[in-house]
């Protein structure tokens, strides 16, 4: 039996960091994630580990990739504003494939928009927010003990596959708070990086030839090698020839869209005999889970579909739903964004009928209901 | 003897990219000589640079080498600093990369004292980009988004680094390259953020738009121009006029040193904890 707690979403978030083996954070203060950096602030010199507080989002960013250049498990904290700011130093972490974790905790609006209201208007930045094509992987969980395995999951997959990982949760859930029980170390597997056996002079960083996720050694560990925000070869120094920059870049693609059976994680309930389905997440996902219990008691056959991992995008799951149900209903906090993905995804197999709010609340499962009964 | 470069520079990374007759050679070698000197195992220095023409130098290097992004080098350094304290970071830097997309960094890393050597190549212009204006081009010179001369007042880098909290600075310049190796061996030295600000040549975007007939000229520019601080002091003001100080500016040793501050707090915490077990 692990240890109980009534903790928020952000608290929790930092709480599975930690659980994960993280040792740094650097952040700057931002509405509604500085509770993550807080706690941290008080968390990590008590395990020996890097606090920084710094002078802006971009700096944050940069440090947490040299603080897991050097060794370290790195995560930062941030939300709209800050996590515009930090696009750049993202798509270098997925270039340069350093493994670090960023959560973004998401807020109402465009520019500074709705500080202190929650918002799912990211989830496209999430995936496109840096330039050039990258690989990304998204957790969106909905629930404070959710938040913290999903935390220890996004580490494991940012040392696995060699690649930063967000993780996007909306400011209702960031500031929830609800039991949750940390496990006892030891109980959720967590993952290092792996590292290179061979001879330091025979180490190639970004070597291909033997899967899609090279080794990587830390820095000062005997292995001096090149990182750069360039497109590479191999050996880590700039290419800017044919055909290695597109081989290269589709590997990095790869490392994710090739492994979605072990990354693509979602929830599904009362889908098996489903004529309408919901697809929704983060707090749009919970109301969605009580309309569903509503309209169940009406007799109407409705189910969820909760993505615990937005990106990469749960393809071939929303594929077969839209095969087999009547319509897909995606309630968000935005204006349409991820309904995008599941219309793409549905190719007009079904009807995909969206539910938008931006105005700072949440979407109630009234509101969900009533679109279905509209729908079925 | 000769020094030996090559037990340094990566094989089969050379010829840099680096015009003819830029400065930079010159400040790569000091760098190496300066390192050497000290005797410090290369498993234990990080090289980190932002964008810019400067910023390429790392990769010609065989340390743990970072080429990150325009203006960020500092974080990116700040980072491993504080995730490995024991080990030596130097950052290089170009005019526009240090003061104007990285001006932030620079003044807070500086204001932190934090344990890094930063390497600010001042060579007054973006020449990565083909010669723009930076936070260091003189007044009136030309540039291509100056065509007219400029108007934007300039950095002085080692009062900015003094004023923002930085526990050595000094300045060199690729001509005095003898004092310029003594120079980034101090700074190296000292315990805290050490900006040494060089004096660099880029004669195809910035000295042959404004009256430098050749890189020779701009050499011995600086010749003329740069005079020890020690000299430089002494002299009255209608001799000092047009010229600037270069050696150690201004050195403060004892100052609190971030990351030795942040971990006596961690050994202190540890202790307390201890303490009431």
């Amino acid at each position: 039996m692990g240890k109980i707690k009534l903790l928020q979403g952000n608290e929790a978030c930092a709480e599975g960091a930690v659980y994960a083996g993280c040792t740094f954070f650097a952040g700057y203060p931002i509405t509604p994630s500085t509770e993550v950096a807080e706690f941290m602030a008080k968390r990590l010199p008590q395990i020996g580990g890097a606090f920084m507080q710094m002078e802006d989002e971009i700096a944050a960013m940069a440090a947490v990739i040299g603080g897991s250049l050097a060794g370290s498990k790195a995560l930062t904290a941030t939300s709209g504003p800050g996590f515009s700011l930090k696009q750049e130093n993202i798509g270098f972490a997925a270039l340069t494939e350093v493994p670090c974790v960023i959560l973004n905790v998401m807020r109402g609006g465009p520019s500074t928009g709705v500080p202190t209201g929650p918002g799912q208007s990211d989830i496209m930045q999430c995936k496109w927010g840096t330039h050039g094509d990258h690989p990304v992987i998204c957790l969106t969980p909905a629930y404070v003990q959710e938040i913290f395995s999903e935390t220890v999951r996004a580490f494991n997959l940012a040392e696995k596959y060699r690649t930063p990982v967000i993780i996007a949760f909306d400011e209702i859930v960031g500031h929830m708070r609800e039991r949750i029980e940390i496990p006892d170390p030891g109980v959720l597997p967590i993952v290092n990086r792996t590292k290179p056996t061979c001879s330091p002079s025979e180490y190639l960083p970004y070597d291909d030839t033997k899967g899609d996720v090279p080794p990587m050694a830390n820095f000062f560990e005997g292995y001096r090698y090149h990182v750069t925000g360039l497109n590479h070869g191999p050996d880590g120094f700039p290419v800017n020839a044919s055909p290695r920059i597109h081989t290269d870049e589709l590997r990095l693609i790869r490392k994710v869209e090739g492994n979605k059976a072990d990354i693509v994680k979602f929830e599904e309930t009362l889908m098996d005999d489903a004529e309408v389905a919901i697809f929704a997440y983060g707090v749009s996902g919970r109301s969605a889970k009580t309309a569903v219990e509503a309209a169940r008691k009406e007799g109407i056959k409705v189910g969820l579909f909760r993505p615990l991992t937005m990106w990469p995008f749960p393809e071939e799951q929303v594929a077969a739903i839209a095969s087999r149900v009547k319509a897909i209903v995606v309630p968000e906090l935005s204006l349409g964004q991820i309904i995008l993905e599941v219309e793409r995804c549905a190719k007009g197999r079904c009807k995909v009928e969206g539910i938008f709010r931006v105005d700072g609340d949440p979407i109630n499962p009234a509101q969900i209901l009533a679109k279905v009964k509209e729908v079925k | 003897m000769a020094f030996n470069y090559d037990q340094y520079i990566r094989g089969g990374k050379l010829p840099h990219i680096w015009c003819p007759g830029c400065t930079y050679g010159i400040v790569f070698k000091s760098l190496l000589r300066a390192v050497d000197s000290l005797k410090l195992d290369r498993d234990d220095i990080a090289l980190v640079s932002g964008i810019g023409c400067a910023s390429r130098l790392p990769g010609y290097v065989d340390f743990n080498t970072l080429h990150t992004t325009h203006g960020r080098a500092l974080g990116f350094a700040t980072g491993i600093k504080m995730a490995k304290p024991d080990k030596h970071v130097i950052v290089v830097s170009g005019d526009g990369d240090a003061t104007a997309i990285g001006g932030n960094h620079f003044i807070h890393a500086c204001r932190r004292n934090i344990d890094i050597t930063l390497l600010v190549f001042n060579n007054y212009i973006y020449g990565m980009t083909g010669g723009q204006y930076s936070p260091t081009t003189p007044s009136g010179h030309l540039a291509t988004t100056m065509p007219y001369g400029n108007i934007d007042p300039s950095f002085n880098i080692p009062e900015l680094a003094k004023g923002a909290g930085a526990s050595f600075v000094a300045r060199g310049t690729a001509y005095h390259a003898a004092g310029l190796d003594r120079l980034i061996i101090e700074a190296m030295q000292h315990k805290g953020l050490s900006v040494v600000e060089i004096m660099n040549a880029c004669p195809t975007t910035h000295g042959r738009r404004n009256k430098f007939k050749s890189p020779t000229d701009m050499l011995l520019w600086m010749k003329d121009t740069f005079i020890p601080a020690v000299a430089f002091d002494k002299l009255p003001p209608e001799k000092t006029a047009g010229k600037l100080p270069m050696g150690v500016l201004y050195k403060k040793e004892g100052l609190p040193e971030y990351c030795e501050t942040y971990y006596g707090m961690v050994a202190r915490l540890k202790k307390q904890k201890e303490g009431r077990a």
